[in-house]
């Protein structure tokens, strides 16, 4: 075999034309991000000082230019931001004076925690609902798992979570989030019921494809020849519905389910800022308002990375339940 | 003469909502030991007949009347435990397509297994008594089929694990749907051989529904021929191959293509197409496709009369020749 050949072949292997598919998205997502922040009016200096910009002397604004990186061309501009994220600490949050790695290091964690809470929520609740639904398709509680999805799809998540943080504060009393925010490992128990509610938003913002999904896959499993192989052979109803039918549903639902936790990055901006979490969702809106060029941008990119890695473990997750798929 | 295994009779299968009539009034019987073959077209309800004996009809079809004993119990109004009990025991069936007939994420050994534990307490001796049956049905390398799953193995081959799978309890009944349809013709024959020979070995019964004459005429003690949802003709292999009554019996034989006949003819073929089984009405369903057709066919519907050898569905049957 020539060198040639030998170079070519390892090049078209799956795991490295893998990393290069990824590696060129997150170029692109860095690429897009960088302009879609140029392209929005006002600069940092905007949204350091607001109206008061207008009094600044054109040297003022000079030298503020400079202070701020934004005197520099385009390509320059993104390539010094780029130098200063690959080298770890990814820039300077310019309001804090503190590095955006450090930023990130403390509300990626709240991020994390509140997708995971979210996720394992809204597949248990979709999960259920779905399978309640499946089991007699047409019946009253077939339309009662149909229509909490269709809701749960409909009801936009800062409405439910304005809703809910309206009744627990006015009627009950109960607002955990009114409190300084309480991390994990100083209070599990404090930082538990400071997670709930924002987790339930998104749990059932999940629920609702996953619930959608699971009672597809199962209406459509029922009936493969398979399954009647196994009630054939005497196979009890229960593990004929866990081991047959519901073993063969995973695979859509897991799809679903690695979709949705990509969206609950997005719902977790939202979210966070309605119950005032220091999670990467406030970090991010919070530095768009300042046009922290910088810090938008890292922040993207943490976000982009995670969903990469969600697809990552979606895949792994295939070859686990799925035989067919080739090792 | 002993008492049947399985009797059936006056089994109807129609539609759920806005009934059809799928399978209308068939009665039968298979004897302790016997192989009874029942031949039809697509859509004589002949699938469905077999299918309805283990409660495994499809959603939207269920049994409409008649009843079903096998040893003495109405499987038609057995509860479900008591069908549960029955199946993969004392009745087990061969699938039309062991493509789609296996689960594709349970390994092999563990889908055997699973007819063993449903039936009895799993042991240490369960695994190689699945082997052994493995072995029987012409499995090679045993041990690794158990850890395969079922995309990692041929058509044939699966069939040969869904045959071992209906052997494991050595059933007193087996059915067999069409196993041989999905697999070409080379490994027909194996397959053919292979149920036949474990058939005798067990002696089991047999109810092996084909759409095709040829397959079961060696393999089979007597054959029931269904029309349109009904029996037409039922009969000893012998009596039905040299001697058939019914107009479409007839038909059906002279239709098959002669190994001896050189003479380059067309193959003889019934005009005109089969009848829905619910369109029947009380008349013949083959009369508009009969040659002998008078009005007492469309006036009222033949019954099946005759003995075990012998019976005929026909006001006009062909006669001794």
């Amino acid at each position: 075999m020539s060198f040639g050949e030998r170079t070519s072949r390892i090049l078209l292997s799956t795991p490295v034309l893998r990393i290069g598919s990824i590696l060129s998205t997150l170029f692109g997502i860095s690429i897009f991000v960088f302009l879609v922040l140029r392209v929005i009016p006002g600069d940092s200096i905007v949204g350091a000082f607001g109206i008061e910009t207008g009094v600044l002397t054109p040297e003022q604004i000079a030298d503020l230019k400079v202070y701020y990186g934004i005197d520099k061309s385009l390509p320059m501009q993104y390539l010094s931001w780029m130098q200063s994220f690959l080298s770890g600490n990814m820039g300077y949050s310019y309001s804090t004076g503190i590095s955006i790695a450090s930023l990130t290091a403390k509300s990626l964690p709240v991020t994390i925690e509140l997708a995971l809470i979210g996720t394992i929520l809204g597949v248990v609740m979709g999960i259920a609902i779905g399978t309640f639904s499946a089991r007699k398709p047409g019946s009253i509680s077939d339309f009662a798992g149909q229509l909490f999805g269709l809701r749960a799809l409909a009801v936009p998540g800062f409405v439910l979570s304005t809703t809910i943080v309206t009744i627990m504060a006015n009627k009950f009393h109960y607002f955990p989030n009114g409190y300084e925010f309480v991390r994990l490992w100083q209070d599990p128990w404090m930082n538990l019921q400071q997670m709930l509610f924002p987790g339930l938003v998104l749990g059932i913002a999940v629920a609702a494809p996953v619930m959608r999904t699971t009672r597809s896959a199962l209406l459509e499993t029922v009936d493969k020849d398979f399954v009647r192989t196994a009630i054939g052979k005497g196979v009890s109803p229960r593990k004929v519905q866990s081991r047959h039918v519901l073993r063969n549903s995973l695979i859509p639902i897991v799809t679903m389910t690695g979709i949705q936790f990509g969206y609950l990055l997005g719902g977790a901006v939202i979210v966070e800022n309605i119950f005032s979490l220091p999670g990467m969702g406030r970090q991010v809106l919070y530095a768009i308002t300042k046009r922290e060029y910088a810090t938008v941008q890292s922040s993207v990119m943490v976000f982009a990375i995670l969903f990469i890695t969600i697809n990552v473990i979606t895949d792994l997750i295939y070859r686990k339940i799925d035989p067919r798929i080739k090792k | 003469m002993s008492n049947p295994l399985l009797s059936v009779s006056g089994l109807g299968i129609s539609t759920v909502q806005d009934p059809r009539t799928l399978v209308n009034s068939v009665s039968f019987e298979i004897m302790p030991g016997e192989a009874v073959g029942v031949v039809g077209e697509s859509g004589s309800g002949k699938t469905l007949t077999a299918l309805s004996i283990l409660g495994l009809l499809p959603r939207g079809v269920a049994i409409a009347g008649g009843s079903i004993i096998f040893n003495g119990t109405d499987l038609t109004k057995a509860d479900s435990e008591t069908m549960r009990n029955l199946r993969g025991s004392d009745i087990s069936m061969v699938y039309q397509d062991p493509m789609t007939a296996l689960n594709p994420v349970m390994k092999l050994g563990r889908q055997l297994l699973e007819v063993i534990e449903s039936h009895e307490k799993l042991d240490d001796g369960s695994v190689a008594r699945v082997e052994a049956t493995l072995r029987e049905v012409g499995i090679p390398q045993v041990e690794r089929a158990m850890e395969s799953y079922p995309h990692e193995f041929s058509g044939g081959m699966r069939q040969r694990v869904m045959i071992a799978m209906a052997l494991l309890l050595s059933p007193k009944l087996l059915i067999a749907d069409e196993p041989t349809t999905a697999l070409d013709v080379t490994i027909q024959q194996q397959i053919l051989a292979l149920v036949s020979e474990q058939r005798r070995k067990r002696d089991m019964s047999m109810l092996w529904i084909t759409h095709d004459l040829g397959v079961v005429a060696n393999l089979v003690d007597r054959l029931i021929v269904m029309y349109a949802g009904n029996i037409v003709e039922a009969g000893t292999v012998q009596e039905i191959f040299t001697n058939p009554q019914h107009p479409y019996t007839h038909g059906l034989l002279s239709s098959l293509p002669s190994r001896t006949d050189k003479s380059r003819k067309r193959l003889t073929s019934i005009p005109g197409v089969p009848q829905k089984p619910w369109l029947v009405g009380d008349t013949c369903a083959f009369a508009p496709r009969c040659f002998k057709v008078t009005a007492e066919c469309t006036a009222s519907a033949p019954k099946l009369v005759g003995s075990l050898e012998k019976s005929v569905a026909c006001f006009h049957p062909m006669g001794d020749k």
